[in-house]
């Protein structure tokens, strides 16, 4: 792999060195590997550990006086004296309705954005109307501005309309418009054969029914693809709830999550604990990963090249 | 983080994606689309009142608010240069963009760096979706999530990081609380994250360059090194323009991994420019301020995204 000579060499030598090469990458794999999964590991088993006992074996590979305690602890099924026994701060996260939170948000915000998406992509794609080419290239434009410019504004506009604190409010931003969703659709349909839609439409078919029985069966990878990006997403988004909710009623799991870790005392956190809730925070998502894992990796590397 | 959905920007698709809609011109009164202009209204109302709602407006407000004395609760007045003004004297904000543009060099060369030789090596020894599923683990968590857990692991008596580092013999490492480490530690929980997802969208990439192009390499006799120098890199140049523009748009405008992990301390060693901007809006409601702030970080990324687009020209592959 050192030498720059392009001169042929003896066969056995190339094969030697190539061999070497591969050992090399293997290696930096398999460590690579293991630093991605290690904290996966360590979340878990540090979740079924005793948090005094933690303090005397902190460097132990398996749970330390294992127990289901920090769990009990944070879904506030444990009574005070348990969690104080085992190291639990008291402080405790209704896991449960956060949790719903989040799918209720996650859900909506995903539906409503892919299907809006898709309806303005066919007026892109199949449609012949004024102004069009027009509109196209001005959506784009929204690539270009980052989330910076607009957070504040939008949070004034929100309070203003009386939505901070709801779901509505949560939801308003991001669940009508998606300028990539809309480029992403559009590109895809505009490749899809138009013989079955004109077929269909001979038929008497009208648009609107074309659209649900034709165009979007057909166009159900694309969708599949961005549905699950955007439940990711909306799963973990945490800048735009942190703003416009104020206390527990909408407010989703990843945010609920930091104001576990926050208010946790300093000196000695409830590590068993955190670790518990952050371990149920992203199951949902390990999940969704052991479901989808292959189509999770296609349809990244597939918005990538796009 | 946000840009995940908005993730290809890649302004390398945008002219291929406007020509065909060119071709074949609008006609709105040819037979078989009469009646298609008030259909194709109704369909991009949803996403037009969103576009004009909360992308335009909030756009142009966050520009006049920068030029306003506004606390919320009072109407915005009107106070010219003034915040500009400020934002010049302010050793904070300078600092934190200091802070800023420190974690970005840092998070995206090892971001980017590690993410091509990942993305190489998996694309010249295996083809196994199960190895790329498990390395872009990370990336379906949150920052929150991610930043608890390095938070415990990096901790200074007993995480386990520290542990192995005194076990090698080491002195402990004060990671999230001392403030030569507060950035680097951030920035390696941001590479943990992203290392998975950029190495997916170059490994995409490599997928798109014809094996061929290596067979005449390997003919004329160049060594893998080499190819990687003269046939991958060059012909990856736009995909890895895309990577670059997005990477560095996302680390500038890092903030949940620093403010589970550090909250912008220790003494602002860590107060990255969002950070200080949602402080000045939601601590001390001066809205008109970090809405200047946030105009001012908006001008930066258009300068950077400028430069590097020209700098690596996006637009233009190699493989023609």
């Amino acid at each position: 792999m050192t030498s720059t000579t392009v001169s042929p060499r003896p066969a056995r030598r190339i094969v030697r060195r190539f061999n070497l090469g591969k050992s090399v990458a293997w290696t930096y794999l398999v460590v690579v590997l293991i630093v991605t999964i290690f904290p996966f590991y360590w979340i878990l088993r540090t979740a079924l550990s005793n948090n005094f006992a933690l303090l005397t074996n902190p460097s132990s590979l398996l749970p330390v006086d294992f127990t289901l305690g920090a769990f009990r602890r944070v879904l506030g099924l444990a009574t005070t004296q348990e969690a104080v026994a085992e190291g639990g701060s008291g402080a405790s996260i209704q896991l449960g309705h956060f949790i719903l939170n989040s799918l209720i948000y996650a859900t909506l915000s995903t539906v409503l954005i892919v299907f809006f998406s898709a309806i303005a992509a066919y007026a892109f794609a199949r449609l012949h109307w004024r102004g069009r080419d027009v509109m196209f290239n001005l959506f784009l434009g929204a690539l270009m501005v980052p989330g910076i410019l607009t957070l504040l504004p939008n949070f004034v506009f929100t309070k203003e309309l009386g939505l901070l604190n709801t779901f509505a409010g949560m939801l308003l931003p991001t669940a009508l418009f998606s300028a990539f969703n809309i480029f992403f659709l559009r590109q895809f349909m505009i490749g899809l054969s138009t013989e079955t839609e004109e077929a269909a439409l001979i038929d008497g078919a009208g648009r609107i029914r074309v659209f649900f029985r034709v165009t979007l069966p057909m166009s159900s990878g694309p969708l599949f693809t961005l549905t699950i990006l955007g439940f990711i997403t909306a799963w973990n988004d945490y800048f735009w709830p942190l703003l416009v909710t104020s206390d527990d009623s909408v407010r989703p799991l990843t945010l609920a999550l930091a104001v576990f870790k926050q208010s946790s005392p300093q000196a000695a956190p409830d590590w068993a604990g955190l670790m518990a809730a952050t371990l149920v925070a992203a199951l949902p998502m390990l999940i969704l990963f052991m479901v989808f894992g292959k189509r999770i990796v296609n349809s990244i590397g597939f918005t990538g090249i796009k | 983080m946000a840009i995940v959905t908005s993730t290809p920007t890649q302004p390398a698709a945008v002219p291929s994606a406007v020509a065909p809609a060119r071709r074949k011109s609008p006609r709105p009164n040819s037979p078989a689309h009469r009646g298609d202009g008030k259909l194709a209204w109704i369909l991009i109302s949803p996403a037009l009142v969103g576009f004009l709602l909360f992308f335009v407006y909030p756009t142009i407000r966050g520009a006049y608010l920068s030029f306003t004395d506004f606390r919320v609760l009072s109407a915005p007045v009107w106070i010219g240069l003034d915040n500009f003004v400020q934002l010049i004297h302010d050793d904070v904000f300078w600092n934190a963009l200091g802070v800023t543009v420190y974690f970005v060099i840092i998070s995206v060369t090892l971001s980017i760096g590690l993410s091509i030789i990942t993305a190489v090596i998996l694309h010249r020894l295996t083809a196994s979706t199960v190895l790329r599923g498990l390395i872009i683990l990370p990336f379906l968590i949150s920052g929150v999530v991610a930043a608890t857990v390095w938070s415990w692991m990096l901790d200074a008596q007993l995480g386990i990081v520290n542990i192995l580092i005194e076990r090698l013999g080491g002195d402990n490492i004060l990671f999230l609380t001392s403030r030569g480490w507060a950035i680097p530690s951030i920035a390696l929980i941001s590479v943990w994250k992203n290392l998975g997802y950029t190495s997916i969208i170059i490994f995409a990439g490599l997928q798109t360059i014809p094996p061929t192009i290596y067979e005449a390499g390997r003919i004329d006799g160049a060594n893998e090194l080499q190819m990687f120098r003269r046939l991958t890199l060059p012909l990856l140049r736009p995909v890895l323009a895309l990577v670059l523009v997005l990477n560095v748009i996302g680390a500038f405008q890092v903030f949940d991994i620093v403010q589970v992990a550090t909250k912008g301390g220790p003494a602002n060693a860590s107060n990255v420019l969002q950070m200080y901007i949602y402080s000045k809006a939601f601590g001390q409601f001066d809205f008109g301020y970090a809405s200047a702030m946030s105009l001012a970080l908006f001008a930066v990324l258009i300068v950077i995204t400028f430069l590097q687009m020209r700098l690596l020209r996006a637009s233009e592959s190699d493989t023609d």
